[in-house]
């Protein structure tokens, strides 16, 4: 019965495939895997967006949106119809194939990282031994829609801002996937449903996810660092900041076009999410041994739910950095740490088992984290500061 | 005007003369991009332009260009009586519109050499008070929203600024277009109620304070934003005649509660805080301070009220007009000297009527702060001046 | 250490978000328009004329001074006076407003207008939801529609109004007071006069029709 809860979707797919001639058997399983992502990931789109609007009401001591439905729940599809009606205006001198292509390709790239995600025990679309790699190269890709919706407008403004994205997003890019070369190197494989297989292993009820280990947290620390920046999330919006002079990219877009950038946007993010808990978080298992019976889709979609509240909640508190101090920070702290990490996690695979490589491991990672985080800030007078008064 | 301090900054400032910086030189070939920000902006502080010459990132000129909420206060004030121009007060600085209220009561009375109550002066006190809280706490929300901080914290001021305009409600009959002095004292009495009243807001204060101050004052984006940027230095705020909290955090110790003796501030203690690293940060942090000090002087005023009568008998509401001659009041504003010059001559209407608005005088220094800096750091050092339309426009 | 400030930030807008369910003091919205937040006693929105009893005419307190047009700062007040009189709460007769009417568009709420009347004649109203489509002539409110009753008043301002209404009382009794004062002290003198009249009729012959024009007037 647990088991049949578990693969609830696959028996479905397969049972729905079972009508077909059998040549035609395995497209129509991976055609109905397509449409079961497309499907449910907008509606996560959907319920993120109605969270992140009413977090933030909350946040601020105010309700969010609640007149559209019972607290607000329908209001997503009052703004995808305020969205869909609005006109569509494009630029005079825009180059309109590219204008239009941008968007489209934005949303298609975020939804072929999807693929290789293992939502659940035997759920992933397609099952490649290099599926990380495979993902990155997705990943990248979004740079390109932002410039082509950058260049397209013809807009000075425009050109300008999407530079600024696409500088930030390729500075991160490296952040990103040092901090999950440590997760390849440990579990000796590029495939993610080999590395959520080997965190699926439990020691006293307690889980085996990379997080729980020295250079795994610092590695995740580092990984949500690089992936609010590569998705242009808060503290690192300053390409769509509306208090800043130069426009973002996405000024001459309205109406679907606008609704789809945005769609691309919060997609990036649920992506990121779900690669995130792949990697560190163990993917579909659940946290103690005793919780298997909960179907693992259930603790995946949970983690990655969670990590979009974080996502949410530190939008809500922080201010933005600007652009120069935000390339700095990728480039001369975020990028040495992380060549540190891969050096301890080799150390720890190295030092075997036993309680000496924790303590070495996450000394050394402690000690150099304050001690470069004392001397950034104080070469550069940073820092608080006490204040006289008149006598 | 009273006599200098002798604090050697004011001292050396007096000697060393006009210190302009160097004029920043565009590097490399390339043209100037001249850009207008404003008048429709989210950020700046109502309708306001400035034109900017930036090379790349960098600026190279700012122009200041305001007027677009010009209402023709002065000019209205020369054909209408002393006391119909109390309510035109009020929209000056809409934000603090209790101590604009002092600043003109202040002047007439000096012209027409009136005494006021005891207990019409502690509660003038009371309320410009919780004016300069409520309008630090909504300075500092405001300059936040601008870094990006998604208006949380300006939510978390705007929380507290509610329970000081309902108190403001109660007393006045308006949230912010209190008119609520007159000459010879305040218009009507505050009740025992009220009092309560004020004393649990103020019982609350410190809390939100500190909060408001763990919330920020540590964090590392708002430093690295804040800290090193729009540099003032004393001489040239000084030499600029700013005044204020932006002069108090470029160094300079010149308050005029503390000068002038205006009022009955004597008779409370509270320190004024000063700045020495001239830069955002010690703006938003000298009103931080100012906060804790206002909060200090509402409990002694609250605890220390006497009875009696809020309006000098003798005060005549119509057929006011005061002798021939000319006054000068001013008074410690949230956002620096807000000053009326008055010249009477007999009639019921002054002859002319001028208002020395803080908000203008401290933007002549924006384009010497802003030179050199990025162009998202000019929104965030034109957000440290603290100035409100009304006030710059009259 | 680095991101400490970042982490207190965290956790106290975290605090805020918990705190918002449980405390009203972490959420303070007021879901207009169907809650509506307390005004307090002393709000002061847009002027109206007081009037006593039940008939606006009759019982309106405006005499139609003008002083209150006169003070207005931005002059929103057009008052046009009646050729008749009518009585006013003392029974004096007294002109009152033929027109009385505010611009609500460009009244400032100042309260002047309250301070300086003389008679307590107009007050100012707590009722702020007063938007119409009707731009010209929705926004000058005339005298039928600036009359509410005192109870009215009343019910929005209790202190005042009863402050207001101690003083016209006592107003009243000083004047009917000195109406008996003066009645006895003509009464005193015609018995006087009748008095003197019949001690000596012949004497007073020219000055009878005289003595019995002042009986008459008194």
């Amino acid at each position: 019965m647990i088991e049949k809860a578990d693969q609830i979707f696959i028996l479905l797919r397969n049972w729905i495939v079972g009508f077909l001639p059998a040549g035609w058997q395995t497209a129509a399983g991976v055609v109905l895997g397509v449409i079961g992502i497309i499907a449910v990931f907008p509606a996560l789109f959907a319920i993120s967006v109605l969270l992140e609007r009413k977090g933030l009401g909350r946040m601020q001591n105010r309700l969010g949106p609640n007149r559209v439905g019972p607290f607000g729940i329908l209001q997503p599809i009052a703004d995808a119809i305020k969205s869909l009606t609005k006109e569509d205006v494009v630029p005079l001198n825009a180059d309109r194939i590219v204008h239009f292509l941008a968007p489209v390709y934005l949303v298609v790239v975020a939804f072929m990282g999807f693929a290789v995600l293992p939502i659940g025990r035997n759920m992933v679309l397609v099952d490649i031994d290099a599926s990380l790699l495979f993902y990155f190269a997705m990943g990248a890709s979004t740079e390109v829609s932002i410039f082509m919706a950058g260049w397209s407008s013809r807009n000075k403004y425009s050109l300008l801002g999407a530079m600024r994205a696409v500088a930030q997003m390729i500075s991160y890019e490296v952040p990103l996937l040092m901090s999950s070369v440590v997760i390849v190197m440990a579990t000796g494989s590029l495939s993610l449903v080999k590395i959520v297989e080997t965190q699926n292993q439990y020691t006293w009820g307690l889980p085996h996810w990379n997080i729980f280990t020295p250079w795994g947290l610092a590695g995740f620390v580092m990984y949500a660092i690089a992936g609010t920046a590569e998705t242009n999330r808060s503290p690192f919006d300053l390409p769509e900041g509306e208090s800043e002079l130069v426009a973002g990219y996405f000024t001459e877009y309205s109406g679907f076009k606008f609704a789809l950038f945005f769609l691309g946007e919060y997609l990036g993010m649920l992506s990121i999410s779900g690669l995130g808990t792949t990697l560190f978080l163990g993917g579909w298992s659940a946290p103690l041994a005793a919780l298997n019976w909960v179907p693992s889709w259930i603790w995946f979609f949970s983690k990655v739910m969670l990590s979009i509240v974080v996502f949410i909640w530190v939008r809500g508190t922080l201010p933005r950095l600007r652009q120069d101090q935000l390339m700095n920070f990728a480039w001369k702290f975020v990028i040495p740490m992380t060549l540190l990490n891969l050096f301890v996690a080799a150390l720890w695979r190295f030092m075997g088992e036993g309680w000496l490589r924790w303590v070495v491991c996450s000394s050394l990672l402690i000690l150099v984290y304050v001690v470069a985080g004392r001397t950034g800030m104080r070469r550069k007078n940073f820092g608080p500061r006490s204040y006289r008064y008149a006598e | 005007m009273s006599a200098p301090t002798t604090d050697l900054s004011m001292q050396l400032a007096r000697q060393e003369g006009w210190n302009r910086p160097p004029v920043i030189e565009p590097g490399g070939e390339g043209e100037l991009l001249e850009l207008a920000m404003g008048p429709h902006h989210p950020s700046t502080h109502g309708v306001f332009r400035m034109d900017v010459v930036l090379d790349g990132e960098r600026v190279i000129k700012l122009k200041p260009v305001f007027g677009y909420l010009h209402r023709n206060h002065e000019k209205i004030a020369e054909n209408t009586s002393y006391l119909a121009s109390m309510p035109y007060t009020d929209r000056l600085d809409y934000f603090c519109s209790l101590t604009n209220n002092w600043a003109y009561a202040l002047a007439v009375e000096k012209l027409s050499a009136q005494a006021v109550p005891e207990r019409a002066e502690y509660l003038r006190v009371i309320l410009a008070e919780f004016t300069r809280i409520q309008n630090h706490a909504s300075t500092i929300g405001f300059l936040l929203q601008e870094m990006g901080a998604s208006g949380t914290p300006l939510m978390y001021a705007f929380r507290e600024r509610e329970k000081i305009l309902d108190l403001f409600e109660s007393l006045t009959g308006s949230r912010m277009m209190c008119n609520y002095m007159r000459f010879g004292g305040c218009r009507v009495d505050a009740s025992a109620a009220w009092l309560d009243a004020a004393r649990k807001v103020v019982s609350g204060l410190p809390e939100f304070v500190d909060e408001f101050e763990r919330f920020l004052r540590t964090n590392e984006i708002l430093m690295a934003r804040a800290q090193g940027m729009g540099v003032l230095r004393p001489e040239l705020a000084v030499n600029a005649g700013i005044t204020g909290p932006m002069l108090r955090a470029s160094g300079v110790n010149y308050d005029i509660r503390k000068v002038d003796h205006y009022g009955i501030y004597d008779r409370f203690k509270f320190r004024v805080p000063l700045g020495d690293h001239w830069d955002i940060y010690d703006r938003y942090m000298v009103r931080m301070l100012e906060m804790r000090e206002s909060i200090g002087i509402l409990e002694q005023a609250l605890k220390e009220i006497p009875g009696g009568p809020v309006m000098d008998p003798k005060a005549k509401i119509r057929g006011f007009r005061p002798k021939p001659g000319e006054a000068y009041g001013r008074i410690e504003g949230p956002k620096g000297e807000l000053g009326f010059y008055l010249i009477s001559d007999g009639s019921p209407n002054p002859y002319r009527y001028r208002v020395r608005p803080p908000s203008l005088i401290n933007l002549t220094v924006l384009e010497d702060m802003c030179l050199g800096h990025n162009v998202a750091d000019v929104v965030l050092i034109f957000g440290s001046v603290d100035i409100v339309l009304g006030e710059v426009d009259r | 250490m680095l991101g400490e400030g970042i982490l207190k930030g965290l956790s106290e807008t975290a605090k805020n978000f918990a705190g918002s369910f449980v405390s009203k003091e972490r959420l303070t919205t007021v879901e207009y328009p169907e809650e509506r937040a307390p005004l307090p006693e002393a709000t002061r929105v847009f002027p109206f004329l007081v009037y006593d009893g039940s008939d606006w005419q009759a019982g309106m307190r405006c005499v139609a001074c003008q002083i209150c047009e006169k003070e207005c700062p931005p002059k929103c007040i057009y008052i046009e006076k009646s050729k008749d009189k009518k009585p006013d709460y003392v029974g004096k007769m007294q002109i009152y407003p033929a027109r009385f009417e505010i611009d609500v568009s460009v009244c400032m709420s100042c309260q002047i207008c309250v301070e300086v009347c003389p008679f307590e004649a107009i007050k100012m109203d707590s009722e702020f939801e007063l938007s119409t489509d009707d731009r010209f002539g929705g926004l000058l409110h005339d005298r039928k529609r600036l009359a509410k009753s005192n109870e009215y008043y009343h019910s929005i301002h209790p202190t005042e109004a009863a402050e207001v209404d101690a003083r016209l009382a006592e107003e009243k009794a000083k004047v009917e007071a000195k109406a008996k004062a003066a009645a006895e002290a003509a009464a005193a003198k015609a018995t006087a006069s009748a008095k003197a009249a019949e001690v000596a009729p012949a004497a007073n012959a020219a000055s009878k029709p005289a003595g019995g024009a002042e009986e008459s007037k008194a």
